[in-house]
């Protein structure tokens, strides 16, 4: 009845996809994480540079280097792993040694990531792991902080960031002394407010003129970045948004309580690594909760665990601890907040 | 709470669900046009939802146009009309749409006849009694024709215990590219009424809520133009979004109630009609007439002609690809629309009752859809705020990976999905979630079939 020689495609429903697809999202992150990366290194100069690059090289080639072993096609181009990469750089100290760093990142990608199987199946974020990893490990470089714009940053690397591998590094305090003369404090604002009581000018930390790791210091910077990833759908603005509020009243009321001890509500928002763990580290997609419930809750959490860590616990930071203890509660979060179904029957005193 | 928030910004709407390319341009603007009869036209017995007609006819017996050819069998079952005046070939195992070779009525079309419906018994449904009405019904041989083919009549005999008070006409037409029920509630407003009418007489209900979307205000304004004085039928335009089509999803935007699940609509005082079968009731009832055409949107990248077609039922759709144009060399063709319709495997598959829209997507556009590497899940939970009943089809989809069928459909609800594929459309990762839904529902339903029979 018709022209032969037609080939009908049988396809099932639906026939249409939205994209985009999840490298194109993946690869929007990196975007997003790029100016921060560069204002990183336009504060703490070229060392900054081999960081991010040692992070990402090392990151990308453990991912690779397992999918080999493991038989199976290499997943580096999804782009997760890069984002993985620059964001365990950007928590580290500017000055961080790179054997040191190559060592978090093969710890963060292989055991964080890959020995669950890879994306999507790992239970806590892989860039975090790193940094647990090497706070556990390299204690006394991860608390070495450097201050910001020392002349001569793009053509220096600062000393530590060659030390030879397991080898410790040497004291930074010859150079510190030429880059630095008027004195540096060597501690971040949070570490000033925690153990000697100074403040930090809320306006510095906005804009980031501070010390501490790589990428934190600028809130404002990394709040435009998170803010085009939720312009473009691609990041869940639940969860930086209930860390963000459960931080700020937490800290109301310890600050309402006791206003002398505990430092207010800006400071803490601004401070540390609070902003990029908010917006770029907690809302890694496979280890929060599924549930809109769940991620309310998952960001409360959170955003509560910081604050307390900081100012109960022995560290000057928490919110990496925090997130990691969400990360690895989300699972039930996820289970025990099953969005209630069209048409269920209606439970008492459930909305 | 924060579902309530959200709920403020959304107007009269369900929530969740997702917004594709309408796409209905194409076709929105084009009269109802008919097209030529094929040589000759395939008719199963079995179109609708329920048991198979039974065939009244004989190979070389003539018919006339509208004369009944199969009958009901029992009360979940319809007769069939002859849609053109000409002689019985056979009856012979023919593809379908939806698959398997079913007993179909082979019809062949003498090309000289004027084709005038002749059959006329008029009726006034105002003087009978439901009862009767229903019976009426049920000899038009009207089906749901938005998609499901699930028998009007049925419908209009509600469970013991529910009384309809409120009639629904769907006219969301929330899959994209189809045209065919906003050219209806444009061109057959009278019938349309007319039919509301019957099915609320039928019912004894006593109002009725004409529902359409915000992309259609000029069906609006043409069926508020020809509403009676009484007030007894409303029109209303809801946002646009799919799926809104859906009668679940129909009922929470213009009631603000949900369909309990595992219930029918008449269990919360509703009763839901497709405006095009609405339509075709008023049009036929009345004359005691039988359905044997119907309006279909032929649209798509691969059609050289598209529109809004009366086509006779039973037309196999190489001819009707044959009339407009088929561009391109290799294609898929869908009945209904692009989210929930499914694709035909073969050009002598015939328009049945169901079958409101013929699509056909050329390889290009599916390699552009489709052709993307797949990736593992990765909680974005893009499926969990797309779901309309509320599901989590990320979690199913996890359990479906892993066979846990059971788990599936006990803990996490998998019977509530009514397969409208939202989430395969909205998930990054290309994971063909509401497909494998369909497997295990099938598992399950086949497992349930055992079981009773392993029972009895």
């Amino acid at each position: 009845m018709i022209a032969t020689g037609r080939t009908v495609v049988l396809h099932t429903s639906p026939h249409l996809r939205k994209t985009p697809a999840v490298d194109v999202i993946m690869r929007n992150v990196v975007y997003a994480l790029l100016p921060i990366i560069a204002f990183a290194i336009y504060q703490f100069g070229i060392s900054v540079l081999a960081l991010v690059l040692v992070c990402v090289g090392t990151s990308i080639g453990v991912e690779h280097v397992v999918c080999r072993l493991s038989g199976r096609s290499t997943s580096v181009n999804d782009w997760s792993v890069t984002i993985t990469g620059m964001l365990l750089a950007l928590t580290l100290p500017p000055g961080f040694a790179l054997w040191m760093a190559a060592v978090a990142a093969v710890v963060g990608v292989g055991i964080g990531k890959m020995f669950f199987g890879g994306l999507g199946y790992n239970i806590m974020n892989p860039a975090l792991i790193g940094r647990a990893f090497a706070q556990a490990a390299f204690t006394a470089p991860m608390t070495t902080w450097v201050p910001i714009l020392a002349p001569d940053r793009f053509t220096q690397f600062i000393p530590s960031t060659f030390t030879l591998p397991f080898l410790k590094p040497e004291s930074i305090q010859p150079w510190l002394a030429a880059v630095a003369p008027d004195g540096f404090s060597g501690a971040t604002p949070l570490a000033l407010m925690k153990f000697e009581q100074i403040p930090t000018d809320s306006m510095q930390l906005l804009l980031g003129s501070t010390a501490g790791s790589a990428g934190e210091t600028s809130a404002l910077l990394i709040l435009l970045c998170g803010a085009y990833l939720v312009y473009r759908r691609m990041m869940n603005v639940r969860i930086p948004i209930s860390i963000l509020t459960v931080a700020a009243l937490t800290t109301t009321v310890f600050y309402l309580i006791d206003g002398d001890t505990y430092p207010g509500p800006l400071f803490m928002l601004c401070s540390g690594g609070l902003m990029l763990g908010a917006v770029f580290m907690a809302t890694d997609m496979v280890a929060s909760p599924v549930t809109p419930m769940g991620v309310w809750i998952y960001g409360g959490l959170i955003g509560f665990v910081t604050i307390i860590i900081r100012l109960f616990g022995g560290l000057s930071e928490g919110i990496m601890y925090a997130i990691l203890l969400a990360n690895a509660f989300s699972p039930l979060i996820s289970n025990i907040t099953q969005p209630r179904r069209y048409g269920a029957p209606k439970k008492k005193g459930v909305g | 709470m924060f579902d309530f928030l959200s709920s403020l910004f959304k107007g009269d709407s369900f929530s969740h669900g997702i917004h594709p390319d309408e796409n209905k341009h194409f076709t929105a603007h084009l009269p109802i046009r008919r097209l030529p009869f094929a040589p000759e036209l395939v008719l199963p017995l079995s179109q609708h939802f329920g048991a198979p007609s039974e065939s009244l006819v004989h190979p070389g017996q003539e018919v006339v146009r509208g004369e009944p050819i199969a009958k009901a069998n029992g009360f979940m079952s319809v007769p069939l009309h002859a849609p053109a005046t000409g002689r019985i070939k056979r009856t012979e195992l023919m593809p379908t749409a939806k698959g398997p070779r079913t007993p179909s009525i082979i019809l062949e079309v003498y090309p000289g006849d004027s084709q005038e419906v002749r059959y006329d018994a008029p009726r006034d449904y105002l003087t009978m009694e439901p009862k009767a009405i229903v019976q009426g019904v049920q000899d038009t041989g009207l089906v749901g024709l938005g998609g499901a083919a699930f028998p009007t009549h049925v419908k209009l005999s509600p469970p013991k215990g529910h009384q309809v008070h409120t009639v629904l006409i769907n006219g969301c037409e929330c899959e994209p590219f189809l045209t065919t029920d906003h050219r209806v509630m444009l061109e057959y407003t009278a019938d349309l009424i007319l039919g509301t009418q019957i099915l609320m007489k039928a019912l004894g209900a006593n109002r009725a809520i004409i529902g359409t979307e915000e992309n259609k205000l000029d069906a609006v304004a043409a069926i508020q133009a020809k509403l009676p004085a009484d007030g007894s039928i409303k029109v209303r335009a809801v946002p646009t979004k799919y799926p809104q089509g859906a009668e679940k999803m129909l009922a929470k935007a213009l009631m603000d109630v949900e369909i309990p699940s595992g219930n029918f609509p008449s269990s919360v005082g509703l009763g839901v009609f497709n405006v095009a079968s609405t339509a075709e009731l008023g049009a036929l009832f009345p004359h005691s007439r039988g359905v044997i055409e119907r309006v279909v949107t032929v649209t798509g990248p691969g059609i050289e002609k598209p529109g809004n077609y009366m086509v006779p039922i039973g037309t196999p759709v190489g001819f009707i690809l044959k009339q407009l144009g088929f561009a391109g060399q290799a294609n898929c063709l869908i009945m209904g629309g692009p989210m929930m319709g499914g694709s035909v495997s073969s050009l002598e598959v015939p328009m049945t009752k169901g079958s409101g829209g013929l699509l056909v997507l050329t390889e290009r556009i599916l390699e552009q859809q489709h052709d993307q590497p797949n990736y593992p899940c990765i909680s974005c939970a893009q499926c969990v705020d797309a779901c309309p009943m509320h599901l989590n089809p990320s979690q199913l989809g996890k359990l479906a990976h892993k066979h846990r069928y059971d788990d599936m459909a006990g803990n996490f609800h998998l019977m509530d999905c009514f397969e409208c594929g939202c989430c395969s459309y909205v998930c990054p990762s290309g994971i063909p979630l509401v497909q494998y839904f369909r497997i295990a529902k099938s598992s399950l339903r086949e497992q349930a079939a055992r079981e009773r029979a392993a029972a009895s």
